[in-house]
């Protein structure tokens, strides 16, 4: 039975449903948001971005964060696929290589979480996280 | 009672809060033009749709012109009701109606009585700016009344009286915009429709859209044919209104009205009164043997009995209740017991065929030219009563026949149809078929003589009323309604098997016939209906039959020709039947609705 | 438990439901599940964008990538490439006119920009049939904390938010339901207005159609207010898609206890009924609206009283309309200081508009209060369409009146609007360019009142049919100087004089293009000439003889027969036969057929 009881009840089943909403939610304000976009051309499929973005959205949702993940198109580096390009609030883009959906979790933790990206993915180095503002 | 304080036209004026400013503006001497507006409160109706635009007036701090009608008096209000703007706008709002209106004027039936004509005239309307389309529709008649929806004005007036004080429902707005006009459900004819010819509608209209199918004609005919007797017979309330047409209201002028009639050319002048008496005897024994059968433990017994003097209660009865039918009295209308006793007992006195006896009828009555139509009330085709005019086309038929009415002489009616007592009198005015049953039947039942003739409890105005005549002991009931919206609750009793009463008497028009669809038009003024019901009750004081099993020519009626009373011979010519006349449309509804 | 990344939201709305959306829906649904992403991408059907003019829309999110004027066969593609493979279906992205170039995402559209949606928040983005996205996006938080407010509270929320009445009287809401709360009765109403009758207007409609449960929460909040139990909806029946949504709305929210016995145990009932229209446009007047739902003639009646003293069954009964009460749970969540800090000092929040004509940009939009008019139309619509030249553009549907170029500069509000000879109405805007007549466009609002006047008062039934008439006149090239001037006087006196607000306003679009286009007029009337050669009795084709070439195909063309010459020669036409239909001016390859 849906019947709502209390009003109690009804901010429980909101909380609960706004995950399904979270990504159209986010999707009008993405900028204020961690932007993650998966390379997923014919390369980057084969080298299985499937899974990687599988695993960031599992990852993301397990710690509960925010995030907007969309994909895109071969961002040309077919030798690292599956390529990812992280997006933070006011910073620069930063492109990694080879992310494996087991390097997903570490990017999460270390770039999204806490501002610190992980180098050894990094393809392009000069422009590494730097603060557009600064 | 509450009051508000107000200036109208920079004089200030206190009156009842709630009042309209038609109202507030009239008891200073101002008469803002109406047309639409009616108000009929003292016959328990009006009629303000704030439609017609024609009583606007300038209210300080509304943007707009307010229609006086529908604008309540409050405090501190500033009005002004004949600035510039409010003339320009009043003048276009009637130029603009006039557009739309055929110019027939002097051919209308309305022709002298109409409302907007008045209203043209006194606005100083002399040309109509306004060309373009005029709407059309086909006319209607039934044998009653005649619809000429070009000259609809749509004031709805005839949509109050049809639905609100009569709630019989046939007239109402159809159609949208410019084409919007009072019609009948599905465009059907009056005659097919749940209309029962009551005429109230005609008896508001303020224009030729809605008049009474005339006769006039009809009368001229037979009135040059030398082979024809014609006799005419007046209903009582014709006499107490037909005065207002010739500067003589608030009187009943029987006198002049039967000198009037022979000037016309009839050959007998007899009175309906006559044929009232006959009916009480008719129905006050019909009540006497329900109640006596009642009182004796037959439950089957048909009770209360209600009266059938009214066409259009009747028609309403066999339209909306058929299965109330048995209830009413099987006695015919006065009316009608006059012609079938005119054509069979004073025809043979007379020695000639009843084909060549006319009979004609003024009433006030739009309903009666339908009742007299009945196959029922015809023998070998030939009606018992040829014509009916209403008391207005007597009235012009008065005047066309070069007669100065108010200088005629008091005449007598014709014996022996002529003499009536004063019971026959007050059956033109709610409660006056009652009380003439009771002075009678109380008598015949009793045994004794009445100390008391006059029985106030059952006069006035209120639209139901009830009182308990104690005969000898029993409590007879009695309940009285007037318009067919109070008539439809007590029916509704009746057939729901909860009407308290013994007897009911029903007349369709707003006081009783005197307020009838053929009467002189009242123009909202009610107190002109209570001036009728006073002269009534004046004639029938001052006469000194005034209980109808005293009139001795109706004695000698029976004893000459009818024998008793409901008996054989009187069952034949003074009862009748009544039938199921639901209109066929809503049959038809009705039946699509329970099959499917 | 799927877990989607991707959102396909295709608009369901009216519009782009009869450019095949559904199938749309469909065909994308099954790419989805071909690709076996159905765990991962979600179709949704929403309702409208707004941005009609290039629907059907389908739009991808979270990138927001907008796609438009979709066919079903493109619905593989958009999977395969953007879904798959990540690239973005260039050839159905929307080209700025401006720049000539694709804008991908919707975010950086002009149309969008300076919108903001409140009303129609969840338009175009939730799934309209399924209640629990609305709760998602805090759908009935709102009603839930009201049950914890005592109801004057959230009514002084509501009269501080400065909300007002959004179907076209801008009365106070929160000052309404306070009246209504006041009146003493047993049972009150609560209705929500639905008909939406202004042509090419569609706000009312998308809201019901994207967003329904925001009009049952909203109505049950003012239900919770006033101390009424029982909602009504009176919504047109040729509104079948937002019937149908409100229908599976209402029965969702009883199914989740929005509605019903005990709302989420707070011992407050409220339930909701759907009463259907039959598309009078008089019925939104609220008095006509209550009469049309009792059954009776959808005619208005005088006011006072208000329906909030005597409304629907002669109980109080608050009437608001759709986008009002769309706009109440937003405002009960966020507070009267947010919703009042948008807008102008006298009209807060946003307004919904439905923006048409000759405008690059037709569509649905909601923009702040005080936006431009230039905003509007240039920057939201794009300009005007095949670069013509703006000439006017007419609010408030069509009694409304025209604004020019002087006005592009005014902060659209209630009271600018007014100021302006215009008003806000329901919402419409009509955009007009320099191929207009003026003189018909009035005619042509006037052709549609005079239609749905329901022909209750005198100057709305006959005044404005005969305004019509006038007008016809002047474009038929019949007009005279004495016509412009009793146009003047005519539709004056039928603003001061009709019963309600549809006579009232009828002559706004006259009096408007008299007052900003008096030239066209008077072009008409002396020079008999239409200055934007629309009205066919006052143009006449002709061949430049310098230009044409003798190709004969004009003449081949002309579907009367009436150019005529010798090959290469000059051709010329013969004004008699000529129907004036363009054909030949159309075809003409060498520009050498000219209109006068």
């Amino acid at each position: 039975m849906t019947k709502v009881k209390s009003i109690e009840e009804l901010t429980a089943m909101r909380e609960r449903l706004r995950a399904g909403m979270a990504v159209r939610e986010n999707g009008n304000h993405p900028e204020e948001l961690p932007q993650v976009r998966v390379g997923m051309g014919e390369c980057g499929v084969a080298a299985g971005a499937k899974d990687t973005m599988r695993e960031f959205f599992a990852k993301l949702a397990e710690r509960g964060v925010s995030g907007v993940v969309t994909q895109t198109g071969c961002m040309g580096h077919c030798d690292a696929e599956p390529t990812v390009e992280v997006e933070m609030p006011g910073c620069e883009p930063v492109m990694y290589g080879n992310v494996t959906p087991d390097v997903v979790d570490e990017i999460i933790d270390s770039h999204i979480c806490h501002g610190e990206p992980v180098r050894r993915l990094v393809l392009t180095e000069s422009v590494v996280g730097r603060n557009i503002k600064s | 009672m509450e009051t508000v304080k107000l200036t109208i036209d920079g004089r200030h004026v206190e009156v009842e809060k709630g009042m309209n400013l038609v109202e507030a503006a009239a008891s200073i001497g101002v008469k803002i033009p109406t047309l639409c507006y009616m108000n009929l409160h003292g016959l328990g109706y009006g009629n303000g749709p704030g439609a017609c635009r024609i009583c606007v007036v300038e209210v300080e701090g509304r943007k707009t012109l307010a229609p006086a009608c529908k604008t309540s008096c409050t405090e501190g209000m500033v009005v002004r009701t004949h600035t510039p703007r409010v003339v320009n706008a009043r003048r276009t709002v009637m130029e603009l109606i006039l557009s739309n209106h055929p110019k027939d004027c002097l051919v209308c039936p309305k022709n002298g009585h109409c409302e907007l004509q008045e209203l043209a005239c006194s606005l100083g309307i002399r040309e109509v700016k306004y060309d373009g389309e005029v709407t059309s529709f086909p006319k209607d008649m039934s044998l009653s009344i005649v619809r000429d929806m070009d000259k609809c004005i749509m004031c709805r007036r005839c949509e109050s009286a049809c639905n609100e004080l009569q709630t019989v429902g046939v007239l109402s707005a159809a159609g949208r915009g410019f084409h919007a006009v009072m019609g009948t459900p599905f465009g059907e004819s009056l005659q097919d429709t749940g209309c029962v010819n009551c005429g109230q509608c005609v008896a508001v209209c303020p224009t030729g859209a809605l008049s009474e199918n005339s006769n006039m004609a009809d009368v001229l005919r037979v009135l040059a044919d030398p082979a024809k007797k014609v006799v005419v017979q007046t209903a009582p309330a014709v006499r107490a209104a037909l005065g207002e047409e010739f500067g003589l209201g608030g009187q009943s002028v029987t006198g002049r009205m039967t000198a009037a009639l022979r000037r016309l050319g009839f050959d007998y002048v007899f009175d309906t009164d006559f044929a009232a008496d006959l009916t009480i005897m008719e129905e006050g024994t019909e009540l006497l043997g329900r109640l006596k059968a009642y009182l004796d433990g037959d439950r089957s017994v048909k009770l209360p009995l209600m009266t059938s003097c009214c066409p259009g209660w009747v028609s309403f009865v066999e339209k909306n209740f058929p299965e109330a039918e048995d209830y009413l009295s099987t006695a015919k209308s006065p009316q009608q017991m006059f012609g079938a006793v005119a054509k069979s007992y004073f025809a043979s006195k007379l020695g000639i065929d009843r084909c060549d006896l006319v009979v004609v009828s003024v009433m006030p009555c739009v309903a009666k030219k339908s009742e007299a139509a009945r196959s029922e009330f015809s023998h070998d085709g030939d009606p018992d009563v040829n014509i009916v005019l209403t008391t207005r086309e007597l009235a012009q038929l008065i005047r066309q026949f070069n007669i100065d009415f108010t200088s005629l002489p008091e005449e007598n009616f014709d014996m022996p149809l002529g003499v009536s007592t004063g019971a026959g009198v007050i059956f033109g005015v709610t409660g006056g078929v009652i009380e003439a049953a009771v002075r009678t039947a109380y008598e015949v039942y009793t045994g004794r003589k009445l100390d008391r003739i006059d029985f106030t409890e059952l006069r006035g105005t209120d639209g139901i009323r009830s009182a308990t005549v104690d005969f000898n002991g029993v409590p007879i009931n009695i309940g009285i309604a007037h318009t067919l919206g109070n008539a439809r609750k007590l029916v509704k009793e009746v057939v729901a098997g909860t009407s308290p009463y013994h007897a009911i008497e029903v007349m369709a028009c707003p006081g009783g016939c005197i307020g009838g669809g053929g009467q002189p038009y009242h123009r909202g003024d009610a107190s002109l209906l209570a001036m009728r019901a006073t002269a009534l009750y004046g004639e029938d004081a001052d006469k000194n039959l005034r209980k109808s099993h005293e009139n001795p020519y109706v004695q000698q009626l029976y004893d000459e020709f009818l024998g008793e009373p409901c008996g054989h011979l009187a069952h034949e010519l003074l009862h009748t039947s009544y039938y199921d006349r639901k209109p066929v449309v809503e049959e038809c509804i009705y039946s699509i609705k329970n099959n499917g | 438990m799927a877990h989607y990344h991707t959102y396909i939201l295709t608009c369901g709305g009216t519009g782009c439901r009869a450019s095949h959306s559904p199938q749309i829906v469909a065909a994308l649904q099954q790419a989805v599940d071909d690709a076996g992403l159905s765990d991962e991408v979600k179709v949704i059907r929403t309702g409208c964008f707004g941005f009609c003019e290039q629907g059907p829309i389908v739009k991808v999110v979270p990138d927001n990538t907008f796609y438009v004027s979709v066919k079903p066969e493109d619905a593989s593609e958009i999977v395969r490439e953007h879904i798959v493979m990540g690239r973005k279906v260039e050839r159905l992205l929307y080209i700025s006119p401006e720049t000539g170039k694709h804008v991908p995402d919707s975010r950086h559209m002009e149309f969008y920009k300076p919108q903001m949606r409140i009303a129609l928040r969840n338009c175009g983005f939730i799934d309209p049939e399924n209640i629990e996205e609305y709760i998602a996006r805090d759908g009935y938080a709102a009603l839930g904390k009201v049950l914890r407010m005592k109801p004057e509270d959230v009514i002084r929320e509501i009269m501080a938010s400065g909300l007002r009445g959004r179907g076209g009287g801008g009365f106070p809401t929160g000052l309404k339901w306070k009246i209504t709360r006041e009146v003493q009765a047993d049972c009150k109403y609560v209705v929500c207005n639905a008909d939406e009758g202004d042509p090419g207007a569609f706000m009312d409609r998308s809201i019901l159609e994207g967003d329904p449960h925001s009009i049952v929460e909203a109505m049950a909040i003012n239900g919770y207010c006033t101390g009424a139990s029982k909602g009504l909806v009176y919504i047109r029946a040729e509104y079948p898609l937002a019937v149908h949504r409100l229908q599976v709305a209402i029965a969702q929210a009883r199914e989740y206890g929005m509605l019903g016995d005990d709302i989420m145990g707070t011992g407050f009932s409220f339930d909701i009924e759907i009463r259907y229209g039959a598309g009078a446009f008089v019925c939104g007047e609220e008095t006509a609206l209550i009469h049309s739902m009792e059954g009776r003639r959808g005619e208005p009646t005088v006011k006072p009283p208000y329906p909030s003293e005597c409304g629907y069954k002669g109980a109080p009964t608050n009437v608001n309309n759709v986008e009002t009460f769309a706009n109440i749970p937003p405002i009960i969540l966020r507070g009267a200081e947010w919703f009042a800090s948008i807008g102008t000092e006298k009209s807060k929040g946003t307004k919904v508009f439905a923006l048409a004509g000759k405008v690059n940009n037709v569509g649905l939009i909601e923009v702040p209060m005080g936006t431009t008019l230039r905003e509007v139309i240039f920057d939201i619509g794009g300009g005007i369409k095949n670069g013509k030249r703006f000439k006017a553009v007419q609010t408030g549907g069509p009694s409304g009146g025209c604004l020019t170029e002087k006005h592009l500069d005014t902060p659209i509000d209630y009271d600018n609007l007014l100021a302006s000879g215009s008003m806000m109405g329901s919402g419409g805007m009509i955009v007009m360019d320099e191929d207009d007549c003026m003189v018909s466009v009035a005619k042509f609002y006037l052709e549609f009142t005079v239609e749905e006047s329901c022909g209750k008062c005198t100057p709305c039934r006959i005044g404005n049919r005969r305004l019509l008439e006038i007008l016809e006149r002047i474009t038929a090239g019949h007009g005279t100087e004495d016509d412009l001037k009793e146009l003047k006087n005519l539709a004056a006196v039928i603003k001061d004089t009709s019963l309600c607000a549809l006579g009232q306003t009828a002559p706004n679009p006259v009096l408007s293009t008299m007052e900003n286009f008096w030239d066209e007029y008077v072009a008409h009337v002396r020079d008999k000439s239409c200055p934007a050669h629309r009205c066919r009795d006052l143009m006449s084709y002709y061949i430049d003889p310098k230009i044409c070439k003798g190709c004969s195909l004009c003449s081949r063309v002309c579907p009367a027969n009436a150019i005529s010459g010798v090959l290469k020669q000059p051709y010329s036409i013969d004004q008699t036969a000529c129907i004036k239909c363009g054909t030949c001016m159309d075809k003409c390859k060498f520009g050498a057929i000219g209109v006068r």
